[in-house]
């Protein structure tokens, strides 16, 4: 018998699903008020009577204050005249196997109450009223369902079985390949979804050639997804043969002459100090924190999963990078996370989209959901990120997820030994996720959603929070030799990366799995969430398996490893795989790509004519521009708390509501020391110069670091690249360019990189109604993410000023650069210098920060990133409740006067002899690059006024000028360079009256900034 | 008397559990994490504590809603042991999660069935989770967590937080009973003025009557949407680096003082 039970709220006003569709719909552009209720419902299955399901509803699903339940079997037409005047029902249901942690929940609760059920199902009943069928349509298609995922039954629902799967028999299946010409090879990569290289299939023909006999279908499966640019990064990694504006370079192996080499040569150069512990080898970096402690931290993508699913696209994403401090040694504790995401502008109107491709506000809530709902569910702080926006982002938006966790000093190495059980933990295996490795390595098109469907999935933060608890209490009873998470390439991955070395052989049909009908490749190439997999010693399986069974969470022995140097694989006795190690790891070809890059000339930037001193209007332009905008919508929907030990958190201030530039936490309870978190992201200027780009984002991050207290000395970063199409060869250039600069700021600091990870192919690929094709690529985009260390958290600052009297000194120097700068994004110029960074200065202005910082001197100290000084003093000055007063003629500057203003100052010098002019008294736009350069490497520091003298002896030769003062009234005043009018009488010119550039009360500059962002 | 032992029970899918402990050790307490499987196993176990806390996180997800699988299969399978443990003058503490568990356990009220639940938390007013620092006031309750502290700082994180009773019988029947133990207040901590709601985001869900905690009668029984937890470092506080205005003891850190102290200085 198959059971509906329909919840509803009795009043409208607590109809959470109604009124989040409701919004949803008004958000994505539907002009008309909706009109709807909701029921949660359930379908059950199983021999129950009518008493026992009101049971189950009275007891478990409604509540008792505010619920009213339906029941009936399904198909009955009374569930379908609960409300009068609705027009239309539309279900919503999970397709059969896409993941439903509720339906899982709710069938375990019900046994608690003695009742057996044999399926559950979930759904969700909208009753809408008042809409016509093509505004019906849009409704289900874009704002109640995701066909990726979920199926629509519009009218009333009739199923009568919620059986899934079949029994499945067993056939080997071998595939022809020694008959293949190359368009067959070509063809099966493609239509098979391997996404190997013409080159690869041969490859891998010859050698079964050689072995006198055909791969098997999951022999094939398992060299594509190894193979895949997703596990073996081939195109970095790879041959490449470069020419860039220094010349023509051939790199063997491009990473490891750059970024690996880089931190290489920091760790011979540390010597005893060497604090890096394991590098690019793990799952994550690996750095020393305290005498008992390390510190893991690793960044991922998951843009291609996020484009088609943004809900559980960003959801496994999370739960995917957690995965790895997880499986990194011998199992870390994750501690916090950090997402960076990049989004078309959520304003693009629905028609300018690119076919196939969804609107970014949807995109952009469904990423923001799946990443709260399953960091907040593990119990993991999300404490750091950045949201950006650019058009190029719409058919490829990205996601960057990173978790840092914390791992015992004496839990680092890994080591599997022949003989150990491979053991399989967590979440059963079912069809989710299959091609997922391959298909992150191809581009998107308009039909990837229906091709690719399989690869997205939702996740179960549950499931993966009870993993952890199982595993972090079986590495301290040191049951296991060896983890790894299972994620893309599913247990094909795992397994053979953790054999390679050895040799395993696993019995696929030992598998759990979630339904029947699994063949054995799909069970081996799964990438079901929330796994892991163990070597566990076979003294220590009865233990293992008692502690996972004490938990609750699933454990099974599928196989061993072995010293053979073999994989293979087995389905009940009969063997369906035998590969070489040597040959899956080692046997890819080496395919040499050719890049080149041509920096453009920087063009000298023709600023705007301004007819008024006053740039007020400029600044709460930038203030309020996507990229700067307050973020606070999204970030208080994530928890950054729990675990006990946030120190610094993402709004801070008066009202906690500013802009911190990193995060910091106490990882562990007892202790002061900390960990701090932060990020440095500029795609604007890689449209100038990939090289300062990268070298700009590297500054940013530890410069964030530096401001809120870090040592920099012990900043560690990551890198993640995301990049288009690398088969162009200028593409690939600007890409092996950000790499060189990477390696140069990394040596030139001693900040080492500890781990990486790169997405290519980023690109869409569309028609116009008209059939003209399109590719969309989004613009190069590197994320750098940082890891320091403060040794004493209560030294630690905040960015938001503190109290009227203090100075505010700027540190670091302004440099023409206003190439890529929010002042020309605003304003629509091109050319200019991109901000490039001086590395000497920038160390040296660093290290006597972090001094002046740590001695107690700096009561508030905020980057200058993003709109330069006026936006940081706004920030400042609105997040303590402080008015400011700053002089531009104090800044520290390196501006030139170019011939035009040359000759003007040497007129206005003859003209007033008597007058000690400042020396950019002529300059034009002196005023608006001092203001809005985005030179690196800069701070604003607040110094109280017994302070400064101490202050200033610690900056030393660190270039450093007093440029402002807090004040109490609310207002931001900022005076320009003083100078005469030309040709003004003499006597009138009062130095002391220098022209107000910005003047706005603080209230202003804060709405400016919180508006846009905030629903 | 000695040390009170506290036993912090963690569900699938508890998250503060960690915290929780670590905090009842700083007030002096001495605590234990158990998974809830193992009371089921033990039921008589839970004599040998004083302190009885379910901490917050999202127990089985929050899946059908929150807090409910966990007092589901509390209610059902440890009834009587809880019953008793109530009953013999030990404390009981539910701190966010633990507090929607509470409520749905029934033991706050001393409703003996589902159906006679004067109250329930549901969906925040708009509509998601949301974490954010906020004032709160302590009620004219008897409750022994709450002793000497008239007003608070605390942090909540959640989505169903919003109290809404029965009606407005039940509202006033807690009141007359002394058992709407915390309220939101405004940023000067002054309350509510004439009873009213306050606007967001000083009562950060729509509490009606900007409930933000409950005991029972007795007042030893305790539950609260915020995190006492979170705040017991000086560097917890969101202000902290503005260094003026803060109390030598954090808020927090006193509710759990407090609990420990009803054992200690008896």
């Amino acid at each position: 018998m198959l059971w509906e039970i329909d919840i509803y709220t009795r009043d409208a006003e607590h109809d959470q699903l109604a009124r989040q569709a409701a919004r949803e719909a008004r958000l994505l552009g539907c002009e008309e008020p909706l009109t709807l209720r909701v029921a949660r419902g359930y379908l059950l299955e199983g021999n129950l009577q009518a008493e026992q399901i009101e049971f189950a509803a009275r007891e478990l699903l409604a509540d008792p204050v505010l619920d009213e339940a339906a029941i009936a079997t399904c198909g009955d037409p009374k569930l379908d005249s609960h409300f009068e005047g609705f027009d239309t029902q539309v279900h919503v249901l999970p397709k059969p196997g896409v993941m439903d942690p509720v339906a899982l929940t709710a069938t375990a609760s019900l046994a608690e109450l003695g009742l057996e059920v044999v399926g559950l199902r979930t759904f969700k009943k909208y009753w809408i009223r008042g809409l016509d069928a093509g505004r019906l349509e849009w409704l289900c298609r874009k704002v109640l369902a995701n066909d990726a995922i979920e199926q629509v039954v519009v009218g009333p629902l009739s199923l009568t079985s919620l059986e899934l799967g079949r029994p499945y028999t067993f056939a080997r299946v071998e595939v022809p390949l020694g008959q293949f010409d190359d368009e067959a090879l070509a063809r099966l990569s493609r239509e098979g979804q391997l996404f190997l290289d013409l080159e690869e299939m041969r490859t891998i023909q010859r050698h079964f050639q050689e072995l006198g006999r055909d791969p098997t279908d999951v022999e094939l499966e398992t060299l594509a997804q190894t193979w895949s640019e997703h596990c073996s990064h081939k195109t970095l990694t790879g041959p490449v043969r470069y020419l860039g504006p220094e010349g023509e370079y051939r790199y063997e192996n491009l990473l490891k002459e750059t970024i690996f080499q880089a931190t290489q040569r920091i760790r011979e150069n540390l010597g005893d100090d060497d604090w890096c512990v394991s590098v690019f080898k793990d799952n994550a970096g690996v750095v020393r924190f305290d005498d008992k402690y390390h510190a893991v931290f690793k960044v991922e993508t998951h843009n291609h999963p996020s484009a088609l699913e943004p809900y559980g696209g960003a959801n496994t994403g999370l739960g995917g990078v957690i995965r790895d401090p997880l499986g990194t040694g011998l199992g870390a504790k994750p501690v916090c996370s950090t997402d960076v995401f990049c989004f078309g502008p959520p304003d693009t109107p629905p028609e300018e989209l690119p076919s196939g491709v969804q609107h970014p506000r949807r995109v952009m809530q469904g990423v923001v959901a799946g990443v709260r709902d399953y960091g907040n569910r593990m119990g993991i702080p999300t404490v750091n990120g950045a949201v950006l926006f650019d058009r190029r982002y719409l058919g490829n938006p990205l996601v960057y997820c990173g978790n840092v966790g914390l791992l015992p000093v004496d839990r680092v190495e890994k080591n599997p030994q022949a003989g150990d059980y491979i053991v399989v933990v967590g979440g059963r295996t079912g069809r989710d996720g299959i091609h997922g490795a391959t298909f992150s390595s191809a581009e998107l098109t308009a039909e990837s959603e229906e091709l690719s469907g399989g690869a997205v999935q939702i996740g179960n933060a549950i499931a993966e929070k009870m993993l952890v608890d199982v595993i972090l209490q079986a590495r301290d009873e040191g049951l296991f030799s060896a983890i790894t998470d299972c994620g893309a390439g599913g247990l094909s991955s795992a397994v053979g990366e953790m054999g390679a070395d050895l040799g395993a052989q696993v019995e696929l049909e030992q598998v759990p799995v979630k339904y029947e009908g699994l063949t054995y490749t799909e069970i081996w190439i799964s990438e079901a969430q929330e796994r892991m997999v163990l070597a566990v010693p076979p003294a220590h399986w009865e233990r293992f398996h008692a502690l996972c069974a004490a938990e609750g969470v699933e454990a099974a022995h599928i196989g061993e490893f072995m010293s053979t140097g073999r994989l293979c694989l087995q389905y009940e006795g009969q063997k369906v795989a035998d590969l070489a190690m040597e040959f899956l790891h080692n046997g890819r070809p080496r395919i040499e790509r050719e890049a080149t890059y041509a920096p453009p000339e920087p063009t000298p930037a023709r600023l705007p004519d301004k007819y008024t001193w006053d740039y007020t209007e400029e600044l709460q332009k930038i203030l309020g521009s996507l990229n700067v905008a307050s973020k606070e919508a999204i970030i208080r929907q994530y928890d950054h708390e729990v675990q006990g030990g946030s120190v610094i958190k993402p709004l801070v201030g008066i009202q906690e509501d500013g802009p911190s530039d990193a995060a910091v936490v106490r990882p562990r309870l007892d202790s002061l020391r900390g960990l701090v978190v932060a990020c440095g992201i500029n795609p604007h200027f890689g449209d100038h110069d990939t090289y300062h780009m990268a070298a700009s984002a590297i500054d940013e991050a530890v410069r964030n670091c530096v401001a809120v207290g870090a040592d920099p000395a012990r900043i560690a970063i990551l890198d993640n690249f995301c990049w288009g199409d690398t088969s162009r060869p200028e593409t690939l250039g600007s890409l092996v360019r950000a790499a060189e600069a990477c390696r140069d700021v990394a040596i030139a600091w001693n900040t080492p990189f500890i781990s990486g990870k790169d997405s290519l192919n980023n690109e869409y690929r569309y028609a116009d109604p008209d059939n003209t094709p399109h590719v969309l690529a989004i613009p190069p985009t590197l994320l750098i993410s940082a890891l320091g260390q403060v040794e004493d958290v209560r030294r630690c600052v905040t960015m938001d000023l503190k109290e009227n009297g203090n100075f505010i000194y700027q540190v670091g120097v302004t440099k023409n650069e206003l190439g890529g700068s929010h002042y020309s994004l605003i304003s629509g110029f091109a050319g200019s210098q991109v901000p490039v960074v001086d590395v000497e200065t920038a160390r040296a202005t660093f290290e006597s920060l972090h001094g002046a910082i740590s001695s107690g001197l700096v009561r508030a100290c905020h980057d200058l990133s993003e709109g330069g000084l006026a936006v940081a003093a706004a920030e400042m000055a609105f997040a303590g409740g402080l008015g400011a007063r700053f002089f531009l003629a104090q800044a520290p500057h390196e501006l030139e006067l170019d011939e035009a203003a040359a000759e003007a100052d040497a007129e206005l010098r003859a003209e007033f002899p008597q007058l000690e002019l400042h020396p950019l008294a002529a300059m034009p736009h002196a005023a608006a690059i001092l203001l809005f350069s985005e030179s690196n490497s800069r701070f604003l520091c607040e110094v109280a006024p017994d302070d400064c003298e101490e202050f200033e002896r610690r900056m030393g030769n660190v270039p450093h000028g007093l440029v402002g003062e807090v004040v109490a009234e609310p207002l931001l005043q900022i005076v320009g360079i003083p100078a005469p009018q030309p040709h003004a009488e003499e006597g009138v010119y009062d130095p002391q009256t220098a022209p107000l550039v910005i003047e706005a009360p603080l209230a202003a500059l804060k709405g400016a900034w919180q508006r846009p962002l905030r629903w | 008397m000695a040390q009170p032992h506290v036993l912090v029970l963690r569900s699938p899918g508890t998250n503060c559990d960690e915290e929780t402990a670590f905090a009842f050790e700083a007030a002096g307490g001495k605590a234990t994490r158990r998974h809830v499987r193992w009371l089921l196993e033990n039921p008589h176990a839970l004599r040998e504590y004083q302190i009885f806390c379910l901490p917050g996180g999202f127990s089985y997800g929050d899946d059908i809603s929150a807090g409910i699988v966990w007092a589901n299969q509390l209610r059902q399978r440890l009834g009587d042991a809880l019953h008793e443990f109530r009953d013999s003058g030990s404390l009981m503490l539910g701190i966010c999660n633990g507090f929607q568990a509470l409520i749905q356990t029934g033991l706050l009220f001393h409703a003996a069935r589902r159906s006679e639940l004067p109250a329930t938390l549901t969906w925040n007013h708009q509509g998601r989770y949301e974490d954010r620092w906020v004032r709160l006031r302590a009620g004219s309750t008897a409750s022994p967590f709450l002793e000497g502290l008239e007003t608070l700082s605390l942090p909540i994180a959640h989505a169903e937080g919003r109290f809404v009773p029965r009606d407005t019988a039940a509202l006033n029947e807690l009141k007359r009973n002394g058992q709407v133990a915390l309220r939101y207040a405004l940023p000067n901590s002054e309350p509510a003025p004439d009873q009213e709601t306050l606007p967001y985001p000083h009562n950060p869900n729509g509490s009606v009557g900007n409930v933000a905690g409950l005991c029972d009668p007795s007042g030893r029984v305790f539950g609260l949407m915020p995190h006492p937890e979170r705040y017991i470092h000086a560097t917890h506080h969101p202000q902290w680096t503005r260094r003026s205005g803060l109390p030598e003891v954090p808020d927090g850190l006193r509710i759990f003082q407090n609990a420990v102290r009803f054992f200690t200085a008896a």
